[in-house]
């Protein structure tokens, strides 16, 4: 398994084609306490960009983009239900969806972890 | 507040390094550059606001004396003075007691809100015929203008650029100013004393932004981080900023000037009318007094009211509100989730006749309409010190 970044502060964790994503630990700290998470419905579609979930801290609203094509396959109630997930551990229990990856090539294009430090720096 | 465009380069707080050191994340508001937060969290600051006490830097808040051209410290100077600014707000100054203070706003001739203020009335017969005003931030420049424009005639505004305002709210506040001056235990709310603290003439005056019991603290600028220190050195204090405020003041059903009162709105429809003395509602004589008197006698077109979202997701500022039927009847003003409430809460303007408390509502979030109700405000008991008998 590995994990990579977009530029929008999701992380990815491909495993075959089945792809986890949520948001990065530092996307989670730029929000502050999250209180409010909308995940899509299982089926639904995404392309690479589009608007496919919500996050909500105390203080703003913001959009949690497709880091990557593909089907959802999974969400998480765990964080719909206890938002604060969200922040105890972005890149782990806090994780928002299951995808099944319709362009592989996608996940390439990504950034690695060092790439993605640098990228926040 | 307004947000208003940044043509000019942001100003700093006299706390500006005290507030980085303490690890605050530092954005523009009002033309300041002003902590948000601080490492607690928003969520965290709230609560312990609630809890125990929070210390505010409220100093891009504007402080100035209206102060008689002539006849300062005679008798009925501060009837003249209070006559003179009773034109342009509709509260009972002329009968606040020196070392009171009044929560008012500042009209314009339609008979919408410039600005909400504190106007306290100082202590010693020489300060008769002076009265001291805190205005907003974002428009203290313009409220200036204003009272210069219209009351320059007989009374002179200073503004008090040297001066810094901190806030001590919450329900341990008390007993640690307490520690430092005796005498604001057994201070009624919304009253004023004076205290020579840390070599400066302070003025702390028993109110806030909060909700809570607490007291705001005019004391100059230099003299203001061994305030702040000295008050922080207490466990219980921590350091809040502006995203705790913005939740604190909206549980406790508080208007945030520029969203939930502008130009546009009234005080009537702005659903403040204690703001508007008595005496006043029966001789008028303030800027736009024939529109609020009408309001007062057969009701406003719209209202300021709570809305509590049914689901879990906060409606933010300028979520569209329609009735059942889905018509179009509102927009909220001010929202978000309530830390204490432990849910959404929000306020907004609704039209007649969908304003009654327990009306079903629907908000339209994200292109989806969500159920609300209407309700009453505020959304978490207000907790301000009434004086023991």
């Amino acid at each position: 398994m590995t994990t990579r970044y977009s530029k929008d502060h999701e992380w990815v964790s491909l495993e075959g084609d089945i792809a986890s994503i949520g948001i990065t630990k530092h996307a989670a700290e730029q929000l502050g306490d999250v209180v409010f998470v909308e995940l899509p419905d299982g089926g639904k579609s995404f392309a690479q960009g589009d608007d496919m979930a919500v996050v909500e801290s105390v203080k703003a609203a913001s959009d949690v983009y497709a880091p990557i094509s593909g089907e959802i396959i999974d969400s998480n109630q765990v964080i719909v239900d206890d938002p604060a997930k969200v922040n105890e551990d972005p890149e782990g229990a806090g994780w928002f969806v299951k995808i099944k990856v319709s362009k592989p090539e996608e996940f390439d294009e990504l950034m690695d972890e060092a790439a993605y430090k640098d990228f926040i720096a | 507040m307004t947000d208003q465009a940044q043509t000019s380069p942001l100003r700093f707080l006299p706390l500006h390094e005290w507030h980085m050191r303490l690890g605050g994340k530092m954005v523009p508001f009002a033309g300041y550059e002003m902590p948000v937060q601080y490492p607690l969290g928003v969520m965290k600051e709230h609560t312990h606001v609630r809890e125990k006490a929070g210390l505010f830097d409220v100093s891009h808040m504007g402080q100035a004396w209206l102060s008689l051209k002539e006849g300062i410290g005679e008798d009925g100077a501060h009837e003249k003075i209070a006559a003179a600014l009773e034109t342009l707000v509709p509260g009972e100054i002329q009968k606040l007691k020196p070392g009171r203070i009044r929560y008012s706003v500042l009209l314009n001739d339609q008979g919408g809100v410039e600005d909400d203020l504190m106007i306290t009335n100082p202590l010693g017969d020489d300060n008769r015929g002076r009265l001291f005003l805190v205005v907003n931030a974002a428009v203290k420049e313009q409220d200036f203008a204003l009272l210069q424009a219209k009351l320059g005639g007989v009374a002179d505004l200073t503004v008090w650029e040297s001066r810094a305002l901190l806030a001590l709210q919450g329900p341990q506040a008390a007993k640690i100013l307490a520690g430092l001056v005796p005498d604001v235990a057994n201070m009624p709310f919304m009253s004023m004393l004076e205290a020579d603290i840390f070599d400066s003439k302070a003025m702390i005056s028993r109110c806030g932004y909060t909700g809570e019991d607490g007291f705001e603290i005019s004391i100059a600028a230099n003299k203001t981080e061994a305030l702040a220190q000295y008050l922080l050195d207490h466990e219980e204090v921590a350091p809040i900023g502006l995203g705790a405020r913005d939740s604190l003041r909206l549980e406790a059903g508080l208007c945030l000037y520029g969203h939930d009162m502008t130009p546009e709105t009234t005080p009537v429809e702005a659903n403040i009318t204690f703001a508007i003395g008595k005496r006043r509602r029966q001789e008028g004589g303030f800027a736009g007094a024939e529109k609020i008197l009408q309001q007062l006698r057969d009701g406003a077109p719209k209202l300021r009211v709570g809305i509590k979202p049914q689901g879990r997701a906060p409606a933010r500022e300028g979520t569209e509100i329609q009735s059942l039927d889905g018509q179009t009847i509102g927009m909220v003003t001010s929202g978000g989730f309530g830390p204490t409430f432990g849910g959404p809460v929000a306020m907004g303007y609704v039209d007649e006749p969908h304003t009654e408390s327990g009306t079903d509502v629907y908000l339209i979030i994200r292109g989806k309409p969500a159920p609300a109700k209407i309700c009453d405000m505020p959304f978490v008991a207000q907790n301000y010190y009434r004086a023991k008998k």
